[in-house]
């Protein structure tokens, strides 16, 4: 049990420490290097709280996938940084103004938040011990079924991301010399090679 | 719960080792090594010459396309776990949701097989 929770205090310190260099480091690449370091903090700590199979989740497509988009992102902007840093001064202002006006947001949401009778009940009582069952389980029981609707409109958004980023990033090339295996095939000689018969001493 | 976690020590055990282990490697070579560092051992050392420019070239952007399809059918096969370790329990509503699901992620897949998005040229 202590090393449960030393563990947690590791893994969420490590976190937000890494939450904070993302923010802060200067080159963005180190910035997506620490948020793959904070995934795999959450991870750890998804792991701590009984659910595994969101940890290996988290792992497989946030950092598989996600965090390699993230840095293909960034390698893909060409953008000197140490230009893009000058204006800083200028659009602190600007930047403080929107800062306080979510700190303010945040103060109002948390001062009149208040937690509606029975909402707790009612979010714990069908969620089965984890020494019963398995998250993944837990899981399979209620997201194809309970939530059917949500997991079709899962569905939706995926198609939507594909078509949207072929249509934003696909174009055909024009100057690029491709096999085709089946007009290969579909040659035939008579289309390709004559036999002339010519004399000698002639032209064709 | 702790059973579970218990199986996890060994990882964390490792985890330990190997943060542990980097650690000292790389302090111990502060530590123990004489350093005496003038301005040509700390020069760049690229066969002989000094860098060009930043290392950091632009990417063609069909990489991010191809990032891009991957994790969505990353979370394709990531839907499909939960689904099939349940499908003793979740009924024929739970076989044809996923089978509308995938058939969705199909319509989206022929899309980009006949825009020729998979073909790198």
């Amino acid at each position: 049990m202590i090393i449960q929770a030393l563990a947690f205090y590791l893994f969420a310190a490590v976190a937000i420490a890494s939450g904070v260099m993302v923010v802060s480091a200067r080159n963005p690449v180190h910035s997506v290097l620490f948020l793959i370091l904070a995934f795999f903090n959450a991870a750890a700590l998804f792991v701590l709280m009984g659910a595994e199979f969101l940890a290996m989740v988290l792992v497989i497509v946030y950092v598989g996938a996600v965090a390699v988009l993230f840095l293909f992102v960034v390698m893909m902007l060409d953008i000197n940084f140490v230009a893009l840093r000058q204006g800083f001064q200028q659009y602190l202002p600007i930047g403080a103004l929107i800062g306080l006006v979510l700190v303010a947001e945040l103060v109002l949401v948390f001062g009149a938040w208040v937690v509606a009778p029975g909402a707790e009940l009612a979010a714990t009582d069908r969620i089965p011990a984890p020494d019963q069952i398995s998250n993944a389980h837990a899981i399979g029981l209620v997201l194809y079924t309970k939530y059917a609707y949500l997991f079709q409109v899962a569905g939706l958004i995926l198609l939507v991301a594909m078509i949207g980023a072929i249509v934003l990033t696909h174009r055909q090339r024009d100057n690029v010399k491709k096999q085709r295996i089946s007009t290969q095939l579909g040659r035939r000689r008579e289309d390709s090679v004559e036999v002339v018969k010519v004399r000698s001493g002639e032209g064709i | 719960m702790t059973e579970m976690l218990r199986e996890y020590l060994p990882i964390l055990i490792f985890l330990g080792l190997a943060v542990g282990l980097s650690g000292v490697i790389v302090l111990a070579s502060y530590i123990l090594a004489r350093q005496k560092p003038d301005s040509e051992k700390v020069s760049a050392y690229e066969c002989g010459f000094d860098a060009f420019d930043d290392s950091r070239g632009q990417f063609d952007v069909r990489f991010y396309l191809v990032a891009i399809l991957f994790i969505i059918f990353d979370l394709e096969v990531a839907f499909l776990f939960p689904w099939a370790i349940t499908l003793g329990h979740i009924g024929m509503f739970g076989f044809w949701s996923m089978v509308v699901f995938l058939g969705i992620l199909t319509i989206g897949f022929v899309y980009e097989w006949r825009k020729g998005a998979l073909e790198w040229e």
